[in-house]
C-alpha cells in the first residue's frame, strides 16, 4: 500500500511550491527588506537606511492625502453595497405577492440577477475606461442627458470637487450585483417557513429584513465586509485609468502613490516598498478588525 | 414566464399556489411598485453603459461628439476594423487566449496535484506548508509588486508570456489549492481505497478516479480562475512593457484610450472595448448559472 506515496507527494507538492516561493513568498519577504534601503531602482546601490523611509512616510503629505480617500472608501463602500446588495436581494427572493401563502420572489427574477452580475465578469480596465467616457464632459452619457434635461453639465472626473465620488460611484457600481447573487443564493438557505410564521404574525417587511434576514445572513454579510474593505483599501486600477489621482490629487489612493513612486517619473523602490508594507499592515488590520467586530454565534439550520 | 425562475423556487411556495384555491394575486400593491422601479432603475444602469458603448461603437466621431444619446445615421462597421487590425485589439485577443489557456491549465493542474496531496496523504509539516501556502491568498498582488518586477527580470522571464503564465499561475495557487483542498476532502474514500486494494498506482489513482470526481470543483475554481486572468491588467502592465506586439488585450485597450486621448478616435475605442466585452458576454450568458455559483463559491469559502 505505501509504495509509491512518497513518489506522488514530492512530485506533486515540489512543482507548485517552487513556484509559489519563488513568485510569491520571496517578493513578499524582500518587500519588508527593501523598504529599509534607499534603493532608487536601477542600479544596484542601495544602502539599509534602517526606518528613514517610515519615518519619511509619517510626514509625507501626498500619502496621508490618499491614505485619507481610501479611508473614505472604506467607511462609503461597503456600506453602501451591502446595503444595495441585501435590498435588490430582498426584493428578488422575497419581494413578490405579500400575503400570499409563499414567499417568492418579484417577477423576473432571473434576468434581474442575469443583468446584475454582468459587471462581475468584466475587466475592470473595461469598467474604467467605459466609465470615464461616460463622464467625458463635452460626448459622455452623463452630460448629455443633464444638457437635454437643461441642467448645468460639471467636468465631473475633471473637477477636484467630483472626480474621487466619480470613482467611487462606479466602485460601488460594478461590485453591487456580484453582492445581490452572494445574499440570494444565502437567503435561498433560510427556510420559508420562518417568513411564513412571522408574516402570519404580522410583521412588515421591513422587520423581517432587520429581525431575521440580516441576522441569519451574517456570515455573508461579514464575508461581502471583509472583501469589499479589502477593495477599497485597493482600488488603484480604477483609479490609475480613470484619473490617474488627479485632478491636484483629489482622487489620489494609496496603491496609485505607490505605483507612482515605483514606476512613474521617479523610481524610489525603496520608499515605494515602505508604502507597500504599510498597506500590508492595513491590509491584515481591517480583516482582523472585521473579522472581530462582525463575530457573532453562528447559525446553522437543522 | 412564470413569477420565478424555477430552479431556484422554494418548495413550500411552489406547493402552496396551486391550493389557495383563488386567483393569485397579481404584484399590484404599492410596496411593490415601488420596489420593482427601484430594480428596474439599477437594470437600467446596468444595461445603458453597455448599450451604449455598443451603439457608439456604430457611430462616426462627429456623432458621438455632436449627440452622445443619439443613433448611428448608418452602421460604421469601419470602427470595429480599424480597432480589430490598426489598434491591434485582435492581436491582443489572441496574446490573452495563448497566455490565459496556458496558465490556466497549468494553475488547474498543478493546483489540483496540490490540493490532492493536502487532502488525502499525511507527511510531517503538513499543516504548516498547508497554512503558508494557502496564507498567500489573504493579500493583493499589489503589495509584492516591485521585488517582483526583479525576480521576474532576473529570471530572465521579462517581457515574456512564460513568465507571465508562471506569475498568474504562482498568485491562482492559494485560492485553487485552498479551495480543491475542501473539495478533494469532501469525496468518500472507499472508492480509492478499493481501487488501492486492487492494485491501482498512486498516480493512476489520482488521474483516472480523483480528478473525475473531483469534477464539479474543478469547473468552479477553473471559471474563477479563467476570469481573473483574462481580466489581469496589473501584472502584464509591470511585467509586460516594452514589445507591443506582445501585449496582453486589457494593455491594448488601455493604449487605446491613451491614444484617443490625443487622436480623439472616441469610435476606435468604443469598438475596441465591445470586440472586448462581447465574447465574454456570450460566454456568460451561456453559463450563468455555472459562473455565478463559481464565483460566489469562491468568496463565500
Amino acid at each position: 500500500m505505501r509504495h509509491g506515496r512518497y513518489p506522488l507527494i514530492v512530485s506533486f507538492l515540489l512543482p507548485p511550491l517552487v513556484l509559489y516561493g519563488v513568485f510569491v513568498l520571496s517578493p513578499y519577504l524582500q518587500a519588508f527588506q527593501i523598504s529599509t534601503t534607499n534603493w532608487l531602482g536601477y542600479s544596484a546601490q542601495a544602502d539599509p537606511v534602517g526606518m528613514a523611509n517610515f519615518r519619511t512616510l509619517l510626514h509625507d503629505g501626498y500619502v496621508w492625502n490618499a491614505l485619507t480617500n481610501n479611508a473614505v472608501l472604506l467607511l462609503v463602500v461597503p456600506v453602501l453595497t451591502i446595503a444595495l446588495g441585501l435590498f435588490f436581494a430582498t426584493m428578488l427572493t422575497m419581494g413578490g405577492r405579500k400575503g400570499q401563502a409563499g414567499v417568492t420572489g418579484v417577477r423576473g427574477t432571473a434576468v434581474y440577477r442575469l443583468v446584475y452580475f454582468f459587471p462581475q465578469v468584466l475587466s475592470v480596465v473595461i469598467i474604467a475606461l467605459l466609465w470615464k467616457e461616460i463622464y467625458n464632459p463635452r460626448s459622455g452619457l452623463l452630460n448629455g442627458a443633464l444638457h437635454a434635461l437643461g441642467l448645468p453639465t460639471p467636468a465631473w472626473l475633471g473637477d477636484p470637487r467630483f472626480a474621487f465620488w466619480c470613482v467611487l460611484a462606479v466602485m460601488v457600481w460594478s461590485n453591487v450585483g456580484f453582492y445581490v447573487v452572494l445574499f440570494g443564493a444565502a437567503m435561498q438557505a433560510i427556510p420559508r417557513d420562518i417568513y411564513e410564521a412571522v408574516m402570519l404574525d404580522g410583521a412588515s417587511r421591513a422587520v423581517m429584513l432587520r429581525k431575521i434576514t440580516i441576522p441569519l445572513l451574517w456570515d455573508t454579510i461579514q464575508v461581502a465586509w471583509i472583501y469589499l474593505a479589502i477593495a477599497a483599501l485597493d482600488g488603484f486600477i480604477l483609479v490609475q485609468l480613470m484619473t490617474n489621482g488627479g485632478p491636484n490629487f483629489s482622487s489620489d489612493v494609496i496603491g496609485n502613490r505607490m505605483y507612482d513612486t515605483a514606476f512613474g517619473s521617479e523610481t524610489k523602490f525603496g520608499y515605494a516598498s515602505a508604502i507597500g508594507v504599510v498597506m500590508f499592515f492595513l491590509t491584515l488590520s481591517v480583516a482582523v478588525l472585521a473579522l472581530r467586530a462582525a463575530r457573532r454565534d453562528r447559525i446553522e439550520y437543522s | 414566464m412564470t413569477s420565478v425562475d424555477s430552479g431556484t423556487r422554494p418548495a413550500p411556495a411552489a406547493l402552496a399556489e396551486p391550493t389557495t384555491g383563488r386567483p393569485p394575486r397579481r404584484e399590484l400593491g404599492v410596496a411593490n411598485v415601488f420596489s420593482h422601479s427601484f430594480l428596474l432603475l439599477w437594470a437600467a444602469m446596468t444595461v445603458l453603459p453597455l448599450a451604449w458603448m455598443v451603439l457608439s461603437s456604430l457611430k462616426s466621431n462627429g456623432e458621438i461628439l455632436a449627440d452622445p444619446w443619439g443613433l448611428p445615421e448608418a452602421l460604421h462597421l469601419d470602427n470595429w476594423a480599424r480597432a480589430w487590425t490598426k489598434a491591434h485589439i485582435g492581436r491582443y485577443f489572441l496574446n490573452s487566449a495563448v497566455v490565459v489557456a496556458g496558465s490556466l491549465t497549468l494553475t488547474m493542474l498543478l493546483g489540483a496535484a496540490a490540493a490532492y496531496v493536502f487532502a488525502r496523504y499525511d507527511f510531517r509539516g503538513r499543516q504548516v506548508v498547508y497554512y503558508l501556502f494557502v496564507g498567500g491568498m489573504m493579500f493583493p498582488v499589489f503589495l509584492a509588486l516591485v521585488p517582483l518586477f526583479f525576480v521576474v527580470r532576473n529570471a530572465g522571464l521579462f517581457g515574456t508570456w512564460t513568465g507571465l503564465i508562471l506569475v498568474y499561475t504562482a498568485y491562482s495557487l492559494p485560492f485553487t489549492v485552498f479551495f480543491l483542498t475542501a473539495f478533494f476532502r469532501t469525496l468518500p474514500t472507499a472508492i480509492a481505497e478499493a481501487a488501492l486494494i486492487d492494485g491501482c498506482g498512486h498516480f493512476r489513482l489520482f488521474f483516472r478516479v480523483m480528478l473525475p470526481m473531483a469534477r464539479p470543483g474543478l469547473i468552479s475554481v477553473g471559471i474563477f480562475n479563467l476570469l481573473s486572468h483574462w481580466n489581469q491588467f496589473l501584472l502584464p502592465q509591470v511585467l509586460m512593457q516594452g514589445d507591443e506586439s506582445k501585449w496582453m488585450l486589457a494593455q491594448g485597450l488601455n493604449a487605446l484610450a491613451v491614444n484617443q486621448g490625443y487622436a480623439g478616435d472616441y469610435a476606435q475605442l468604443f469598438a475596441g472595448l465591445t470586440i472586448a466585452v462581447l465574447p465574454v458576454l456570450v460566454v456568460y450568458v451561456a453559463f450563468q448559472r455555472q459562473i455565478q455559483a463559481g464565483l460566489t463559491a469562491g468568496q463565500l469559502k
